[in-house]
């Protein structure tokens, strides 16, 4: 899983028919220190998470289409599975 | 899933069986300012999109999801059309 904020959403008319009802998520990769990296992704939502929120992501197709869909075998690769509250790191690394 | 750009297409004429009447997308991901990132690559359309559109793409095996025939073999597929470009939102 990766950390990840969310920071925009999409909206696609046509797409995958399992899409269907789905929130496609714009989310931002970032490090445990809050900080953004060049890696960003779409993710469905599975959690009601908005812009701006801090989340975990599952970049596995089974799980991520369980996650989403309720369903695996969906064409989806990455889910929203977890609204992070805190993160809390030894002294020594942040 | 990523956002990308279509900025071409891939004519080939022999080819893995289940990939016959597959739209072959050359795709130039973008970041989420709608900037290029890294380098382009050849997608498998399954959405019907068409060059200068903007799409995003599932990368895997669930990329051979979408297809009846699930042994297709692809890593990255054209799964969705973004109505706009106005449709992406940001903060």
């Amino acid at each position: 899983m990766i950390l990840a904020r969310v920071v925009g959403n999409i909206v696609a008319t046509q797409k995958n028919i399992r899409y269907q009802n789905a929130r496609v998520m714009l989310c931002q990769q970032i490090t445990p220190e809050g900080e953004d990296t060049s890696y960003t992704c779409l993710a469905l939502d599975s959690v009601d998470s908005g812009v701006g929120d801090t989340v975990l992501i599952v970049q596995e197709g089974w799980g991520a289409s369980t996650a989403a869909t309720g369903k695996a075998g969906a064409a989806i690769d990455s889910a929203i599975v977890g609204v992070v509250d805190r993160i809390d790191l030894l002294a020594e690394q942040r | 899933m990523q956002l990308a750009r279509v900025i071409g297409t891939v004519v080939a004429t022999v080819k893995n069986e289940s990939l016959q009447g597959r739209k072959l997308l050359v795709v130039q991901t973008l970041d989420r300012h709608l900037k290029e990132s890294g380098k382009p690559m050849v997608a498998v359309d399954s959405v019907g999109a068409g060059v200068g559109e903007l799409v995003f793409w599932c990368r895997g095996k669930e990329a051979s999801f979408p297809f009846k025939r699930e042994d297709t073999p692809t890593d990255c597929t054209i799964i969705g059309i973004v109505d706009s470009e106005a449709h992406v939102t940001n903060e």
